[in-house]
């Protein structure tokens, strides 16, 4: 479904990625993880679309396209979606006419008939349960005046609308209590088909623990250091990101010690 | 000799001969029109040299050869019935070039509010005094030529009596239209709402037509003790109109006043707004959006007067600004000496669409009492990048994440109106370009 080769970017001539290479199939779940400043969320933005990175080498392929070419609302309605960090607030907008918006710009897209209000609202309903979402926010504007654990769970509700191919939640773990976390992963998982997939950009592994991945891989330095099971997200919560060190050119996880 | 000076005598000054024979009046009102059409002379139009008029210069206004409207047209109901929110069914007023037309306003469901000519009000035994005490009081012709121009050519215009303790169901909308090119017309309301009283009005601008021709509209309002006035405005003039207008309220002792003015059309417009509070514990709000296209120039000069304790005024003026539109928004409030617990919130936030347009922000707080509440700000920005990049991670293109952005911005003021129609109108007309409706 998806494969990076050898992708380096960069913001503001500064490289942040130094060659990236992953490869993502349906029904798998990857997780990548890292210090901070180790390039995870900028992988994530990459993969959106953001304008501010600049891929200076390398490619992806998404569905055997060349995703680097497609404009973000194209990816978007390809069926990629990215559940931010930080939700962007959209005052004046309520949020189930952002949703229904989005939904019928899809749909239109894949040459489906839209959905009037009414019809929505019932799809609205059904999908909102997923993340035990409250009627109120659907009519006040998009994140705006929303608690950061509403903000997340207003994230996976727009997954749970939009049924992305390929969901990158980034740092979905962050500023949520255990209670919203746990109903943000159950959202996630519900979501989880065999033709969909997802990677999990997270710092901490707690996430992990509801969301359970195939794969773990762990960036330094705009590398991946390291790679393996889920074993290894333990494994760094019990360590620490100290002992992965700046791997060797071929961006494999050379330096980790051996136990 | 006598052509030099025919010629040199433009089209108001013609027309105000005329105007003596074309509609007598009591000798008070002739006497206001008669020094108020002194005072344009004096006065002419305002210059850019004056500091009130720096950014929105007359000149092409004063090329026009505009002729004073001398009757009110002749629209039919069918022209107009459409102009009717559906929430003021049976409270309809029409007013055609300045003159309001009984036959096409409908005052069924008037309650016991007064609305009639205000010009046959002035000579009215029952409603002449109260016309003699308000009218010209609020709106000063003394030292402005476009109110002194209006003033000057009272002839018809509405005059509405809100009595004690009436709190009329229905919301009373006046409509004003044009239906004469290169006309001018002088719209003018006196509302007088008594003790205790509570109701809802608008005035509803509109156009027929995209004709040239000029509008120089006041209203004069006054809400008294512990009366409550709603009053929307909505200025949809044709593009190529020429539009003046003031609206000058004074509030009495406890009494509410909260107005929300949306100016979309003229090609050359401005709203000169301004609210007295000179009794203690009034409260008014004076919210506004302008939305100016190309080659559109929109003004909006407010002034939010504190003179006693205890009042609160809370503005928040919002503009978008696209192509080579051009805005200004100057904004004072004053807060005289001994006017404690004044409080007063002032924001003005403007859009810009395009690198063209361009917008001049002036807010001012003038505070002479030490023991106050007050806040002012004004911001003018673009399309946020970051939110116009998370609307395109949900599939939604630049194009139309742009336009939700500029529907979203424009929200925050269309919502504080509380008649779902016009709502529902101006959301459509700040979705023009949205190819869809948001219906949700």
């Amino acid at each position: 479904m998806l494969e990076i080769r050898n992708l380096h970017a960069a913001i503001d001539g500064k490289e942040i990625l130094k060659g990236i290479n992953l490869k993502v199939n349906k029904g798998e779940i990857h997780a990548i993880m890292g210090p901070n400043g180790s390039g995870k969320s900028t992988l994530a933005k990459v993969l959106a679309g953001h304008p501010q990175y600049e891929v200076t080498a390398g490619e992806i392929l998404y569905e055997g396209r060349n995703l680097l070419e497609m404009p973000p609302d194209e990816r978007a309605r390809e069926g990629l979606f990215m559940a931010f960090q930080y939700p962007i607030e959209v005052p004046g907008v309520s949020n189930a006419q952002f949703l229904r918006l989005a939904y019928n710009e899809k749909r239109k897209h894949l040459g489906e008939e839209e959905l009037d209000p009414l019809e929505f609202k019932d799809l609205l309903k059904q999908r909102a349960k997923v993340v035990e979402m409250e009627a109120s926010l659907m009519t006040r504007s998009v994140n705006e005046g929303f608690s950061g654990g509403e903000k997340k769970r207003n994230e996976i509700l727009q997954m749970a609308v939009l049924q992305p191919k390929l969901a990158i939640l980034d740092e979905t773990d962050s500023g949520l209590d255990i209670d919203a976390l746990r109903v943000v992963a159950s959202g996630v998982n519900q979501l989880l088909t065999p033709d969909n997939a997802i990677i999990v950009v997270t710092h901490y592994q707690r996430l992990l623990n509801y969301i359970v991945p195939d794969f773990v891989h762990v960036l330094s330095d705009g590398r991946i250091a390291r790679e393996g099971g889920k074993e290894l997200a333990l494994e760094l919560e019990a360590k620490g990101y100290d002992w992965i060190k700046t791997p060797d050119q071929n961006g494999k996880g050379a330096g980790a010690p051996a136990n | 000799m006598v052509t030099e000076l025919v010629k040199s005598e433009n089209s108001y000054q013609t027309a105000f001969r005329t105007l003596r024979d074309l509609s007598p009046t009591a000798p008070w009102l002739e006497l206001v029109r008669g020094s108020a059409m002194d005072r344009f002379e004096q006065l002419g139009f305002p210059s850019v040299r004056e500091e009130d008029w720096k950014y929105t210069n007359l000149a092409p206004l004063e090329k026009e050869s505009f002729v004073p409207a001398i009757s009110g047209g002749e629209l039919a109901v069918a022209d107009v019935s459409r102009f009717a929110f559906r929430e003021t069914t049976g409270a309809h007023l029409v007013v055609v070039n300045g003159f309001l037309r009984e036959d096409l306003s409908v005052t069924t469901a008037l309650d016991s509010v007064v609305a009639i000519d205000l010009f046959s009000a002035a000579a009215d035994a029952r409603y002449n005094k109260i016309v003699r005490k308000y009218l010209a009081r609020n709106a000063s012709y003394h030292n402005n030529g476009v109110t002194a121009l209006n003033t000057a050519f009272l002839q018809s215009g509405v005059f509405v009596w809100i009595p004690k303790d009436v709190k009329p169901a229905t919301p009373l909308q006046i409509t004003y239209l044009v239906d004469a090119e290169y006309s001018a017309s002088f719209p003018r309301l006196l509302v007088v709402a008594e003790d205790n009283s509570s109701a809802t009005l608008i005035e509803n601008f509109a156009s027929i037509s995209d004709g040239r021709y000029f509008t120089n509209a006041i209203a004069e309002i006054v809400v008294k003790d512990g009366a409550q006035l709603e009053h929307y405005r909505l200025q949809r003039e044709s593009n190529r109109a020429f539009h003046m207008s003031r609206t000058s309220a004074e509030l009495w002792r406890a009494s509410r006043y909260y107005t929300t003015s949306i100016n979309v059309g003229g090609l050359l417009s401005r709203h000169d707004v301004s609210v007295v509070m000179d009794y203690e514990g009034a409260e008014t709000s004076v919210d506004g959006l302008y939305m100016v296209g190309s080659d559109q120039h929109s003004d909006t000069h407010s002034v939010i007067d504190h003179k006693q304790p205890h009042c609160t005024s809370h503005q928040l003026y919002k503009g978008i600004i696209d192509g080579n539109g051009r805005a200004v928004f100057n904004g004072k409030i004053f807060v005289r000496e001994g006017a404690q617990k004044t409080d007063a919130i002032q924001t003005n936030k403007n859009l810009l669409l395009s690198e063209r347009a361009r917008v001049d922000t002036k807010p001012q707080l003038e505070i002479y009492a030490d023991d106050v509440k007050c806040a002012h700000g004004a911001a003018v920005g673009q399309i946020d990048q970051e939110e116009l990049f998370y609307l395109e991670t949900r599939g939604i293109g630049p194009e139309l994440g742009r336009s939700l952005l500029t529907y979203g911005f424009a929200e925050e003021v269309i919502e504080k109106i509380k008649i779902e129609s016009i709502r529902s109108q101006l959301d459509e007309t700040a979705l023009r370009q949205l190819h869809t409706d948001l219906e949700a």
